[in-house]
């Protein structure tokens, strides 16, 4: 039997600040992982991930991360995703600074 | 202090206007990041976890005070108003933003500095004794060499495209404070019958496979030393590994082929390239001499130190913790710790390294330097003028009494920051740091190298740490391996791994558990550490660490 598909979202940092960012349903990329959208199915994640990849002028690095489902969006499986969406732990730095502004 | 010439300085601008001209075509579309990417790496611009990292050479750690100011005004005005000093003598900016770098890069030109080869296939910055020029125990001044070593490295054709990154580090001392032995090339002046040259160590280098440097060449005069380098770093751009990466360093092709036998092609090679080197190296060095020449150490009476020294405690303290003997009996070397309890190991604020700059200025001769231990140094102070630096220092937290000293830690930027990583290091310093003075043991404890990497590549330089600890992920958790005995010295040694790992909220009490089985077992106040861990071993250390183990092999 073929390995369940784990739920991921598209992660990659902005061209130009270098922020992490995800994609969203409505093809924007949002600074906030909550605002991810969630891919459940295999195929479309590929998918997904090359509208990513296309967006070269824009972000750096695409990749599919693993996610859950959260009460407020998804949320990280790994403790590197959740520094990601988070920023550093040694300065309020970051994301933790800055009120997150959706990005078009 | 090494100033540019006409060559410099116009190299440097066309090369900033390439990249400047690069930045703009990536940002537009018309060059992809795979294209884009080896740019930024050869101008030092990385993508991080958060945000791009710049990290700016400094050349043999030696700084003026205006070269620390631009340092200080590139933290304010692109970055947040710091910056990290690292192992490599360098100075990593965590906050750029891509369309700011080129201005960067052109302030830094300002001052003769740039970021050139701190990333890619290349030679890396040259990093030196920090204490170089100033030492009581040097042959000679490594500085010198190691300016005509930046200067031969850098763009080197032949060089541009190596199996992997190579790294060489100078000292003028027998007393190794370069860490020479983990380095793929590590220089030791030597005079011989009075020549002066260089003892050669090739191979060392930490990583997922440490190893300490073997001896090359026990001398090969100055007149020689360069196209001996040049045949070096040649014989490993051949046959070194470019299947595998982590086989590629300079470190496995000695192991797998043996020094004798790398010895031999390098003598071979070295015979097709010395005729090529007609003594053109030779004649700049001797003009690059001129730029290091010491200052001229002023006279004057040394009583009021002697006064402050008697008077004020906290004074002696920091006196006994971060003063080295410097080569003029009534000049000192400060060694300015930029790691307050609880602060991040290496990190100095702009206000900060404008304070040092002008210290600099006013007391230590305009020259600084930054120590792969993660400090700041000034090299030359008048021992008079040492009660109003430390006056100074505390009013800018910058005084803390710690050097060589538990909490006086090397951590790499871990998880925290860097892609690469595993784990997080900048925490369990901070931790460590602030748990052994709310004991106020550290002074107590005395010489104790502690080294933190928070993945295998070692940045931290944790296999050389008396307590070595390297941060990993296991199965989706961080998790601290100890190693212990390693050492950064001329008696380098790897340190050895004590067991399983630690969970992240388990590690700092196992590190304190190391440290009271030391302070009960060594055998009085003055043996270190390290001393003990040598003449009692593992097994006391393994007994405190793992007692559940020890129980039921009981």
């Amino acid at each position: 039997m073929a390995r369940a598909f784990s739920p991921k979202v598209v992660t990659a940092n902005d061209l130009l600040e270098g922020d992490v960012i995800y994609q969203t349903e409505d093809d924007r990329w949002s600074r906030e992982l909550s605002e991810a959208e969630l891919i459940t199915d295999e195929a479309h994640a590929q998918v997904r991930l090359l509208d990513a990849s296309r967006q070269a002028n824009k972000i750096v690095g695409a990749y599919l991360a693993d996610a859950i489902a959260g009460n407020n969006g998804p949320e990280p499986t790994h403790f590197r995703e959740d520094f990601r969406r988070t920023g550093p732990s040694n300065y309020a730095h970051g994301k933790q600074e800055t009120s997150p502004q959706p990005r078009t | 202090m090494y100033r540019y010439s006409e060559f410099d300085t116009a190299f440097l601008a066309e090369r900033n206007a390439q990249f400047r001209a690069q930045v703009e075509r990536r940002i537009d579309g018309s060059l992809t990041e795979d294209e884009f990417k080896p740019l930024r790496l050869m101008n030092g611009l990385y993508l991080q976890l958060h945000a791009y990292m710049l990290r700016v050479a400094i050349p043999y750690g030696t700084l003026s005070s205006a070269q620390m100011r631009q340092l200080a005004l590139l933290a304010e005005k692109w970055d947040k108003g710091y910056g990290h000093f690292t192992t490599r003598q360098n100075i990593q900016y965590n906050w750029p933003k891509l369309n700011d770098v080129p201005d960067m890069l052109d302030a830094l030109a300002e001052v003769g500095m740039h970021a050139i080869q701190t990333s890619g296939n290349t030679i890396r910055n040259v990093t030196a004794d920090h204490f170089a020029g100033a030492a009581a125990d040097e042959v000679a001044d490594p500085r010198p060499y190691a300016e005509l070593l930046r200067q031969w490295s850098t763009d080197h054709p032949e060089f541009q495209f190596m199996p992997r990154k190579f790294k060489i580090a100078i000292t003028g001392s027998e007393n190794d404070r370069a860490v020479i032995k983990a380095h793929d090339i590590g220089l030791q002046l030597v005079e011989r019958d009075g020549v002066l040259g260089a003892r050669v160590i090739v191979g060392g280098g930490l990583g997922r496979t440490p190893m300490i440097g073997k001896e090359l060449s026990e001398f090969v005069a100055f007149d020689d030393l360069l196209a001996y380098l040049e045949a070096t770093v040649s014989v490993w751009n051949q046959i070194g590994r470019r299947d595998n990466k982590y086989k590629a360093r300079i470190k496995i092709t000695v192991h797998e082929h043996g020094i004798d036998a790398i010895r031999a092609k390098v003598n071979e090679r070295f015979l097709q390239v010395r005729p090529q080197f007609k003594g053109a190296d030779m004649n700049l060095l001797e003009e690059i001499k001129g730029h290091f020449a010491a200052p001229a150490f002023r006279d004057g009476s040394v009583a009021s130190f002697e006064g402050a020294y008697t008077n004020d405690p906290v004074f002696r303290s920091w006196v006994d913790t971060n003063i080295a003997p410097h080569k003029n009996a009534d000049h000192a070397i400060v060694t300015i710790s930029i790691k307050k309890h609880g602060q991040t190991p290496g990190d100095a604020t702009a206000e900060q390294m404008r304070v040092m700059a002008d210290l600099a200025e006013e007391f230590a001769y305009d020259e600084l330097r930054i120590s792969h231990e993660q400090n700041v140094i000034l090299p030359h102070v008048h021992k008079s003028d040492l009660p109003a630096i430390h006056a100074k220092l505390k009013e800018y937290e910058l005084a803390t009494a710690n050097i060589g000293l538990i909490s006086d830690i090397i951590a790499c930027p871990g998880m925290d920051y860097c892609a690469l990583a595993t784990a997080r290091s900048i925490p369990v310093a901070q931790e460590i740091a602030t748990r052994f003075e709310d004991m106020k043991l550290e002074h107590d404890i005395g010489h104790l190298k502690i080294k933190i990497s928070g993945c295998i590549n070692a940045c931290g330089h944790h296999h050389v740490g008396h307590i070595g600890i390297l941060g990993l992920d296991r199965a989706g958790v961080e998790n601290y391996q100890i190693t212990l005995g390693g050492d950064a010295t001329e008696t380098a040694a790897v340190g050895d791994r004590t067991g399983p790992g630690f969970a992240y909220d388990e590690i700092v009490p196992a590190v304190e558990r190391i440290v009271e089985a030391y302070l009960e077992l060594r055998n009085r106040d003055e043996e270190t550490f390290l001393e003990t861990y040598r003449r009692i071993g593992m097994a006391p250390f393994k007994a405190v660490l793992y007692p559940e183990a020890q129980a039921n092999a009981a």
